[in-house]
């Protein structure tokens, strides 16, 4: 959709009344744009702020108000000594542990992804249709119904409340989402392709190799940026099969917050927030493209 | 020999995948199933016992509430997010000047953990330090705005919280159906000097039906699933009042420890989340096959 907004018929027979009309509609336009991109960046904004100021200040001053005098201790004391309950370590032993569950559970569900994305793309079967179907309709289900039996099940293989149990839980359940991206990305593909790499002798695995994964950049990165941003965020799984060494990120920011021991440090609480949220925003900064993209595929099937 | 296993290949490396499928999700939905027509509490007894756990929670009033909340907080927060969502996209969709930097600005509570939402708007919202606080010092002493400690209210700032997130969300699906209708016909409508809301109301918006579709589902599936966002908001509080059947289901398995309740109240909330998407998806995979 182009020029909607200037092309007019009879645009030369206007009146300068309807001229200032127009400018005015489109100052206000503006005006409204950005007193929703205020809002929408208020909490940031206050987060951000609170997390600056000291204890003493957050009290007296305003919500809104600019820190009167920077301090970075609640950072340091959010990053290194903050408490969870019991342990006091800060935030930064559960950033690891975050990333630890990421990176295996991102690079396994994406590789088991494409390489099923890829069979359902391009060497269909009888019965693939009822298999994608199954697959995608584990997309769907509210997670709450697995997660009894799954506790049960980790315990049975001695992963309960251990970070390897996670990575397992979130690779499972994100293999629905990878495939569907591969698959959707690979029927674009000509299967001629396919078919006069076969006559040229390629199998199964060297046609994947070699003609699909050097056509697979942005796919991947769709996918690792979806993927990574679901284990990230995740608190679920987190809180359900966890236990005090293994929780990730989010478990532990809500710990911090909810700790009733000694005096609500609002300012930490920020802090902390602002570290969980960290990766996933320089993520969306950086590559805010292909997150959309994987938002948008995830959410327009097919 | 070597030819057969040749042709099997896809199917064998389909094969680890599918077999995690049957097992974590469909034979999970089984055991679920099951433990939920038993008598189990602290753990699972395997002898069927009819529909007594789903009667029971009918009858319970901390469920009554979460159902209730569900409804109200599923049809405000869907409403309101696409409201706001196809609002801002039309805006953005006026030749902006920094539509990218708006876009941006407006999609990135997307990319936060509903725990870090939730723990911002609490700190927002909280009486003493927070909004209220901040107006009273503007001189308007009786200034009141406590629902986040107000039974009859907190569920409406899991609403205001929810819609922050993902209205821009919406933003981007509209504006991604805007942009995909035909400029041809547009073009035609502008020549014949149709107003230009009326090409919103009459043309571009009626053609995008098939994106209001999958924006509704994605934010009902989001507000079924809800349960980070009411755990860092308000913690299910004061009292059971922001209950969601996700928060009800957590406290029966973790806290409680009762497992026959958690597993119907799970099974009724895969039942809803069903009733919405298997419509949508069956005609989505049949449209695809025709």
């Amino acid at each position: 959709m182009t020029d909607l907004a200037y092309v007019s018929p009879r645009a030369g027979s206007r009146s300068t009344g309807q001229r200032l009309g127009r400018i005015a509609l489109r100052w206000l336009l503006y005006l409204v744009l950005t007193l929703f991109a205020l809002w929408f960046l208020m909490p940031l904004f206050v987060m951000l702020t609170t997390s600056l100021k000291s204890l003493d200040e957050i009290r007296t001053g305003s919500l809104i108000a600019l820190p009167r005098e920077v301090t970075f201790e609640p950072w340091l004391t959010a990053w290194g000594s903050a408490c969870t309950g019991i342990q006091c370590e800060g935030l930064k032993p559960y950033l690891l542990n975050s990333l630890l569950i990421a990176i295996p559970g991102v690079a396994l569900s994406t590789a088991l992804g494409a390489i099923n994305g890829y069979v359902f793309a391009q060497w269909r079967f009888r019965g693939a249709n009822l298999l994608f179907s199954l697959l995608l309709f584990g997309c769907f289900i509210p997670f709450q119904v697995v997660l009894l039996p799954m506790a049960r099940m980790l315990g049975l293989m001695g992963l309960a409340g251990t970070i390897p149990g996670l990575i397992l839980v979130h690779t499972v359940y994100g293999i629905g989402f990878t495939t569907l991206f591969f698959r959707n990305y690979y029927v674009t593909i000509p299967q001629e392709l396919v078919r006069a790499a076969k006559i040229d002798g390629a199998g199964f695995f060297r046609i994947f190799w070699s003609i699909f994964l050097p056509l697979s950049l942005p796919i991947v990165v769709v996918t690792v940026i979806w993927q990574f941003t679901q284990i990230w965020n995740d608190f679920l799984f987190g809180v359900s099969f966890s236990q005090a060494g293994t929780q990730p990120v989010t478990v532990a920011l809500n710990n911090i917050v909810n700790s009733t021991t000694g005096v609500k440090a609002y300012n930490v609480d920020m802090a902390a927030a602002i570290l969980a949220a960290l990766p996933t925003l320089l993520v969306y900064v950086v590559a805010g493209k292909y997150f959309i993209r994987g938002l948008t595929a995830g959410s327009v099937k097919g | 020999m070597t030819k057969w296993l040749e042709t099997q290949v896809p199917k064998l490396v389909l094969a680890p995948s599918f077999v995690a499928i049957l097992v974590f999700v469909y034979g999970f939905i089984g055991w679920t199933a099951w433990v939920s027509l038993t008598r189990s509490k602290l753990m699972p007894r395997y002898d069927f016992d009819g529909f007594g756990q789903y009667a029971k929670l009918f009858s319970t009033p901390r469920w009554d509430t979460a159902i209730t909340n569900l409804g109200i907080y599923g049809v405000l927060f869907i409403a309101i997010s696409m409201a706001l969502g196809l609002l801002l996209a039309i805006l953005l969709d006026q030749q902006i000047r920094v539509e990218g930097a708006i876009r941006t600005i407006y999609l990135y509570p997307m990319a936060l953990s509903m725990i870090v939402t939730g723990t911002a708007w609490k700190w927002i919202l909280n009486p003493g330090l927070g909004l209220e606080a901040m107006v009273r010092g503007w001189g308007f002493e009786d200034f009141t705005f406590n629902w986040l400690v107000d039974p009859n209210m907190a569920i409406y700032t899991i609403v205001l919280a929810g819609v922050w997130q993902a209205a821009g969300f919406v933003m981007a699906l509209f504006l991604a159906g805007l942009r995909s209708v035909d400029g041809e016909i547009i073009k035609a409508a502008q020549v014949d000097g149709i107003p230009h809301w009326r090409i919103y109301t009459a043309i571009i918006i009626p053609s995008m039906a098939p994106v209001f579709l999958s924006a509704f589902i994605v934010l009902a599936h989001l507000a079924i699933k809800s349960f980070d966002l009411v755990i860092a908001l308000t913690g299910g509080g004061p009292g059971y009042a922001t209950d969601l059947p996700a928060t009800y289901m957590y406290a029966m398995a973790f806290s409680r420890g009762n497992l026959g309740q958690a597993a119907s109240s799970a099974m009724v909330m895969m039942a809803v989340v069903f009733a919405i998407v298997v419509p949508y998806l069956y005609s989505e995979l049949r449209a695809k096959n025709d």
